[in-house]
């Protein structure tokens, strides 16, 4: 064992170290490419003249002035508002509640958590195709109500313009309300039961143990589930194109669907690339803030 | 875990009542979560007669796979009439090689993100994840003039290239979350032994990445496979992946609305998915919750 053998593990460590960014650079390469540079040329786009073809004369303001004078855009912010909202309100309420409900030591959990789980494995436009079937209004659930004896049921939510966004809102929880569950379940069964029997010892109920205890305790699993919905219900697409196409007329876009719509029917990049950086600004404001949070309390930890 | 029969104080009736109540509530919900697909299953062995003579949830009269087959060889997309075959094999072709590339990739970039550390590791991984939470809207337009470029426009290897580079922050953050677990001391240890990056990688790291890689494979060939946006924007025509092609024979205006193909070709569309979240659901739910909860 001499100063040889030394300067060779250190030839050896060097290497390595290079091996491993050898390794890491064509992804990380791939990122700044298609991500990053491709954000940049987005947001060129939106402050160029470009209609049908991109064309790199800057315009300024413009394409945005245009997009917020659009009464469609602002259909679409509006029924992202609904949509995501409700979404994500009925999503954590239904997450939560199934959880707790399957936290009682419930024969079968595994059968009910599979069922309640299956959906998030399908597609939305899977999910799309039979919730349009369920819910039209000739053959579809109007139909079995009246079959079932009540006359006047009416349920034409799907071809009414003021309800029709609703009825995303109801695939969509059927669709992910089970992935909540799932998260809270995961968090529930990682609450330090010392202090759930000591509190019980003390003679707290059990509503007075979930709310005062479990709940708090499991606090920021409520921030990771309102991110992944909110991310969710922002890059809402697929659902919308399969169930009610953004109809009647225009009624349920919302901003992911309009920015297609701009892109590849209405040739108008320029309003296009706005409204994407517009959607772009929207997931940042909620990502980065809990990114940042992540990343300290990681940091904290270890 | 708190529950009832532990901390509950009440014996006897009470609790009896409260636990049929319970079980109650869990049944009704399983319905609506198991609802849908019933109605799939059921109208798309129905005839087009029996679908409108019936009811939503009534049985069929007669079992047909007349849809099934009909679907499957000879529905329309466009103008093309040979069934959802040919769009089933071009998600096939565009998810394996695209699920495969993504995750040995994202095992190399975690791997060499946690054990081997180099200068601004945590700053290259930091940047590679904000790719996961970008909306697809703002890459579209760029993507599709660059395919363009790459003569790779609404051809199979295009989409197979837009689903790696999106799908490696994943991939990579899958990864580098589970090696961070393993002991830095496993790897040193070899290192000293004279090992290098990948002789360890191959001898020590891969064969404990097992539940990673099924995680990660499953997770990816999910999202591959239920991807619409990529398909609806850089395929046409006969190219396109099975969402596409579904969500088309579902709107075709023209002619009678055939429900039953419709709901075959969705359950054909959905069986992939549904039998991996079956079969390996286990893992799936296991490695996403850990993944997504920390607190």
């Amino acid at each position: 064992m001499g100063a040889s053998s030394s300067t060779e593990s250190n030839l050896m460590a060097s290497l390595q170290r290079n091996l491993s960014k050898i390794v890491v650079a064509p992804s990380f390469a791939a990122s700044l490419f298609f991500v990053y540079g491709f954000i940049i040329w987005t947001a060129w786009m939106a402050f160029s003249k470009s209609r049908m073809m991109p064309v790199y004369d800057w315009a300024g303001l413009r394409q945005y002035e245009r997009l917020w004078q659009m009464e469609r855009w602002h259909v679409a912010i509006e029924n992202l508002l609904i949509f995501g909202g409700l979404f994500i309100v009925i999503c954590l309420f239904l997450g939560c509640l199934l959880a707790v409900l399957l936290d009682q030591r419930i024969r079968a959990e595994g059968v009910l958590r599979t069922i309640f789980l299956y959906p998030m494995a399908l597609s939305f436009i899977v999910t799309g195709t039979t919730w349009k079937w369920i819910l039209n209004p000739g053959l579809g659930l109007e139909k079995m109500m009246h079959d079932l004896g009540w006359a006047s049921f009416k349920f034409d939510w799907l071809v009414n313009s003021d309800f029709a966004i609703y009825t995303v809102v109801i695939a969509a929880v059927w669709q992910a309300s089970g992935f909540i569950m799932a998260m809270f379940l995961a968090a529930l069964r990682g609450v330090d039961q010392d202090i759930i029997r000591a509190a019980y010892m003390d003679g707290a109920s059990l509503p007075r143990i979930y709310f005062g205890i479990i709940i708090p305790s499991i606090r920021p699993v409520f921030l990771s589930a309102i991110v992944v919905l909110a991310h969710l219900a922002v890059k809402s697409f697929d659902l919308v194109i399969a169930l009610t196409g953004g109809g009647p007329g225009y009624s349920s876009d919302l901003p992911a669907t309009f920015m297609y719509t701009m892109a590849f029917q209405r040739n108008q990049l320029g309003i296009s690339a706005a409204s994407a950086m517009m959607m772009l600004a929207t997931v940042m404001a909620i990502i980065v803030p809990y990114l940042y949070s992540e990343l300290r309390g990681g940091k904290k930890n270890g | 875990m708190a529950d009832l029969q532990t901390y509950g104080q009440d014996s006897g009736l009470k609790h009896t009542l409260l636990r049929g109540l319970l079980y109650l509530v869990l049944i009704l919900f399983s319905i609506y979560y198991l609802f849908p697909l019933f109605v799939m299953i059921t109208t798309s062995l129905k005839s087009l007669t029996e679908i409108r003579e019936g009811s939503l949830i009534s049985l069929p009269r007669v079992v047909t796979f007349d849809a099934w087959n009909y679907a499957w060889n000879e529905a329309c997309v466009g103008v093309e009439c040979s069934g959802i075959k040919t769009f089933f094999w071009n998600s096939v072709q565009m998810a394996i090689p695209a699920v495969l590339i993504s995750t040995i990739l994202g095992a190399l970039n975690g791997y060499a993100l946690t054990k081997f550390r180099f200068k601004g590791a945590n700053i290259v991984f930091a940047m590679l994840l904000f790719g996961c939470f970008v909306p697809f809207q703002v890459v579209l337009l760029p993507m599709s003039v660059t395919l363009g470029k790459l003569g790779i426009a609404n051809s199979t290897m295009g989409l197979v290239l837009v689903h790696v580079v999106y799908g490696l922050c994943f991939t990579t953050l899958f990864f580098r979350n589970y090696y961070v677990s393993i002991p830095d001391e496993l790897v040193k240890a070899a290192t000293i032994d004279g090992a290098g990056f990948f002789t360890i990688f191959w001898r020590i790291i891969l064969p404990i990445s097992g539940p990673i890689i099924v995680v990660s494979i499953i997770w990816q060939f999910t999202q591959i496979w239920n991807d619409f946006l990529f398909g609806a924007s850089f395929s046409s025509g006969g190219s396109a992946p099975m969402t596409v092609a579904l969500n088309n024979i579902v709107n075709t205006t023209t002619g009678v609305k055939q429900y039953n193909v419709d709901m075959a070709s969705a359950l054909l569309t959905g069986l992939p998915t549904l039998l991996v979240y079956v079969l390996a659901g286990k893992y799936f739910v296991r490695g996403l919750t850990a993944g997504s909860v920390k607190g």
